[in-house]
């Protein structure tokens, strides 16, 4: 029988057998080798078994495994902490902090963890950070333990309630402990407790509140929370419609930053320019090359892309002009079967000379994660940067338009071309720096749309009827029309889409944006005066 | 239109054509043909072109082994450039014109419709390598992707497993996520899940703006169960709504997301860092441990010439396929395709992760179901594989107009749908 024992234990243990560690310390190699194992159960006791130890390394062990800079060399059987450096990792021992030297991902063998052990992590974690100097990380843990209360976890907070002095970490710490009453047995005591989590948005306690509402036998303590609950979800009510007004400002940001460009070069110039899309493409696809050119700086490349897209766009816009455009002046559907050609030639131009495949544009770190309002609204970043983003190219566009001289001489050819040259404007000249500047823009809504979504060869074709939609119902040749008109037709989405579904939505503005051409084909804004006679 | 080709310039042309046609036919004698129709251009290009390169490498080594029944197999590459109509022409020009033997090829279920009624009237097989909705059995197609069985139906088994109470079922809008939503619905319907715990979603094509989703997801997800989003978005819509869930603070282990669409491939393009952590469910991923997955990894780079590489399911698909019509053509002792198709049933092959997988009478195989984990180095821990193997269902069980049909292509019944209730067979042949 104990042999048989023995065989099974054996049996058991094979496993790690496959990557050995030897740190020292039998123990730690115990919990390092089951944590490279295979099975998820063993991991699990493993890691308790790490954090039991008594070593001031641990968390930052524990750390490690959770974001893969702790891993282990195969060969030499050490846990090392790995920091890439090029194409190989530079490790150091975890243990002795003695530095080995650099060695291929190969070499190396990564924790692999899945998402159970990943939350016993990070409640690991949050039970340490509990004691951290730094208020931040205190509230933060006290969030982690809000989203899932245990009744250990509140028996680690009750001691710290006491000697906690940052207001904002008491406050959590409070609606954690009222949340934990809500439970308790003695009904005054959760009459107390609801009006102490009353005005809270936190999901958790709408979730508790609930539940008494429903099924607490006391009937005093169901319909206070049942007031409770009811003022709580008109809040969140009025959060949720805050929330979708900025989700349609962003939508919207996001057409009238695609729109903006085409209603420079359709709006003002009357060119139907086909391949509109794929200059915004370049655009992305220059903030592309940027980001490889300068790797580890993504906030500095998306900045420096702004220019360089402007640039790219704008040359091969003003190329575009020159060298088929000019000759096509006055003959709308010449033009608009000439620069679909254009369109075709630049996406497989991409495809062949990049890759088919979308490629990688990694996002700066301020650009992702959200500003916390509370707990029923936050607005992403992105979106944030976008809309900012729209209104800055939008004011820009503006100024040249309104107060350079190009802008002057732009509207004068576009108002009377034969009065314009008489007065001594070249209006070739024109032409061509107008299509630059509306292709330019173009370019630097590309580098806008990379942050948002897949920048590959056929990114352009999702947004050239979009963007067509935009000038078109903003009115022809006027820059308030395509932001009126881009804004509106977000917002309006965003309120559909809950209601109509994202494919009805889609539907519907389109079935809108056509009836509304039929009752005024000039659109929201129509020119007047002489210019608006064709 | 108005010019008439004079007659005579008819007639040179036709004798042109009939002597390409015989030349054709001599040149098959000490040849076989496999015809490979996977879009090489437009938008499935993306996914396609891997395949094609994977099969010209598995005709490559069977030639290096000595080809087959003492003939050199000759691949016949053609594009049916991601428009479903030329996938029908381009199968008919395989078979009469090239005279192929066999056609690997499709990847959407839209081109499988059209080539399938081509491969019916020229009775040629083809073999298709990617997951599919199901409700289908042919003839002439033998289904070496996943079926709702072997791919839906698992995931949402070990997501149950894990403690999830409520469900999104969340898709682009067509054919397979349509199908494949209602076998799930039906199914949790089954397991005892509420109505009101399941939120179903259909978004269009490249949809890129997931904001208010998203949010309604995050919403649905603070009603205090564990909740876990089913994903059948296709393709590269997928990267902006992984985006969008980072953005919005929600991480896999708030709320994992299981896709049936993403693959080694599809992540290759992307930064996974706020993917990790979510699943997918396949047949095979490149991570799986075992030797002959070695072997296949290092013969793709050695033939791709990029290190880079990854491979992934319908690539092991193919692998599987390709070696059962093999097994099969030398079973039959002929490429005649109505002995070659009579022949597959029962073939086995092996896979990838290291065991075999059998043609089943059904036209589908007998495959492990594995779920894996995004790592952050686009790879996929497997967390989970199914003990044994899992046999191909054609007709769910779960939906009401076909839990009664089941497919055997054995004689006497060779029927792809016949109703064990009424004892009837449609008639229809797919």
């Amino acid at each position: 029988m104990k042999r048989l024992l023995i065989a099974l234990l054996l049996l058991f243990t094979l496993p790690a057998l496959g990557a050995k560690v030897e740190t020292g310390d039998p123990d730690l190699d115990r919990a390092f080798e089951a944590l490279l194992g295979s099975d998820f159960a063993a991991k699990q006791a493993a890691l308790q078994q790490l954090v039991a130890n008594e070593r001031p390394e641990r968390f930052q062990w524990v750390e490690g495994i959770l974001d893969g800079r702790l891993r282990v060399l195969k060969k030499e059987k050490r846990v090392v902490w790995v920091e890439k450096d090029g194409r190989q990792f530079k490790a150091t021992d975890a243990l002795t902090a003695q530095v080995l030297g650099e060695f291929k991902k190969r070499k190396l063998k990564k924790f692999r963890i899945n998402n159970s052990l990943r939350r016993t992590i990070r409640s690991i974690l949050a039970a340490r950070d509990l004691d951290s100097p730094d208020p931040r990380a205190r509230r933060k843990a006290v969030e982690a333990i809000l989203e899932n209360p245990s009744p250990d976890q509140i028996a680690l907070l009750q001691p710290r309630i006491e000697k906690e002095t940052d207001p904002a970490v008491l406050d959590a710490m409070q609606l954690v402990m009222a949340l934990a009453k809500l439970q308790s047995p003695d009904e005054p005591e959760r009459l107390k407790a609801i009006k102490g989590v009353s005005g809270s948005l936190e999901p958790a306690v709408r979730q508790a509140l609930v539940r008494l509402a429903e099924n607490d036998p006391s009937p005093s303590v169901q319909k206070s929370a049942a007031t409770a609950l009811r003022k709580i979800e008109d809040r969140v009510r009025v959060m949720g419609q805050i929330e979708t007004l900025f989700f349609g400002l962003s939508l919207g940001s996001v057409l009238v930053l695609a729109a903006i460009g085409l209603a420079i070069t359709f709006g003002v110039m009357g060119v139907i320019n086909m391949a509109h899309g794929e200059l915004i493409m370049l655009g992305a696809y220059t903030t592309y090359l940027i980001q490889q050119l300068m790797p580890g700086l993504p906030g500095v490349s998306l900045l420096l892309s702004i220019p360089a897209a402007f640039l790219v766009s704008g040359s091969v816009g003003i190329a575009i002009e020159r060298g088929i455009i000019r000759f096509l002046y006055g003959r709308p559907l010449e033009t608009l079967l000439a620069t679909f050609g254009v369109s075709l030639i630049l996406q497989q131009l991409v495809r062949t000379v990049i890759s088919p495949q979308n490629v990688p544009v990694s996002n700066p770190e301020f650009m992702s994660g959200q500003l916390f309002i509370n707990s029923a609204l936050s607005l992403t970043y992105n979106r944030l940067y976008i809309i900012l983003f729209c209104m800055l190219v939008f004011v820009g566009l503006f100024l040249v338009l309104k107060r350079t001289r190009l802008g002057l001489e732009v509207r004068a050819v576009a108002q009377n071309r034969g009065m314009a040259r008489a007065m001594g404007v070249r209006a070739a000249r024109v032409d061509a720096l107008t299509f630059g500047l509306g292709s330019g823009i173009a370019g630097v809504a590309g580098v806008a749309l990379s942050q948002l979504t897949n920048v590959g060869p056929n990114l352009g074709q999702q947004y050239i009827v979009d963007s067509f939609m935009v000038v078109v119902f903003g009115g022809v040749g006027n820059l308030w029309g395509t932001l009126v008109g881009g804004l509106g037709l977000g917002i309006a989405n965003k309120f559909m889409e809950p209601w109509a579904g994202a494919v009805m939505a889609k539907i519907l503005i389109l079935v809108f944006v056509i009836l509304f051409i039929q009752k005024r084909p000039r659109g929201l804004f129509p020119q007047k005066g002489r210019a608006a006679e064709d | 239109m108005k010019s008439i080709v004079p007659v005579r310039r008819l007639a040179l042309a036709v004798s042109a054509a009939a002597a390409l046609v015989v030349s054709g036919a001599v040149q098959a004698a000490d040849t076989i043909k496999v015809g490979i129709l996977h879009s090489l251009s437009g938008t499935m290009a993306i996914s396609e072109t891997t395949l094609k390169d994977t099969m010209l490498m598995l005709i490559e080594e069977q030639n290096k082994k000595g080809g087959l029944l003492g003939k050199k197999l000759e691949p016949v590459v053609v594009d049916p450039a991601s428009n479903w109509p030329l996938f029908a022409e381009k199968a008919r020009e395989l078979i009469q014109k090239d005279k192929v033997a066999a056609i690997f090829g499709c990847w959407t279920s839209v081109s499988r419709k059209s080539v399938l009624p081509v491969v019916e009237e020229l009775k040629t097989p083809l073999f298709y390598p990617v997951q599919y909705e199901g409700e289908e059995s042919s003839k002439y197609v033998f289904y070496t992707g996943a079926a709702p069985n072997q791919q839906a139906i698992p995931a949402v088994d070990y997501l149950m497993d894990q403690g999830v109470k409520r469900w999104v079922l969340a898709g682009t809008d067509y054919v397979y996520p349509r199908t494949t939503n209602k076998i799930l619905e039906a199914y949790l319907k089954a397991k005892g899940v509420k109505d009101g715990d399941i939120m179903i979603n259909y978004t269009p094509f490249g949809h890129s703006d997931w904001q208010s989703i998203v949010a309604d997801i995050k919403k649905f997800g603070s009603a205090g169960k564990k909740t876990a989003v089913v994903s059948t978005i296709n393709g590269d819509a997928n990267v902006p709504f992984y985006k969008e869930l980072g953005n919005q603070g929600i991480s896999a282990e708030d709320i994992p997301v299981v896709a049936f669409s993403v693959g080694e491939e599809e992540l290759s393009g992307i930064d996974t860092k706020p993917l990790v952590g979510h699943l997918a469910a396949w047949n095979y991923f490149m991570s799986v441990d075992a030797d002959v997955n070695d072997e296949f990894i290092e013969a793709w780079h050695k033939f791709i010439k990029k290190e880079d590489r990854v491979t992934n399911d319908p690539m092991e698909a193919h692998y599987i396929g390709f070696n059962m019509w093999v097994k099969a053509v030398e079973k039959a002792g002929t490429t005649d395709p109505e002995k070659v198709v009579d022949a597959m049933v029962g073939v086995t092959a092996p896979n990838l992760s290291g065991g075999y997988s059998a043609m089943m009478p059904n036209h589908h195989i007998t495959k492990p179901v594995l779920i894996g984990e995004i790592q952050d180095d686009g790879q996929f821990e497997i967390v989970y594989s199914t003990p044994g193997l899992v046999v191909g269902d054609a007709w769910s069980d779960f939906l009401p107009g076909s839990k009664d049909l089941i497919a055997d292509w054995r004689k006497p019944l060779s029927c792809g749908n016949y109703n064990v209730k009424t004892g009837k067979c449609s008639g229809q042949n797919y």
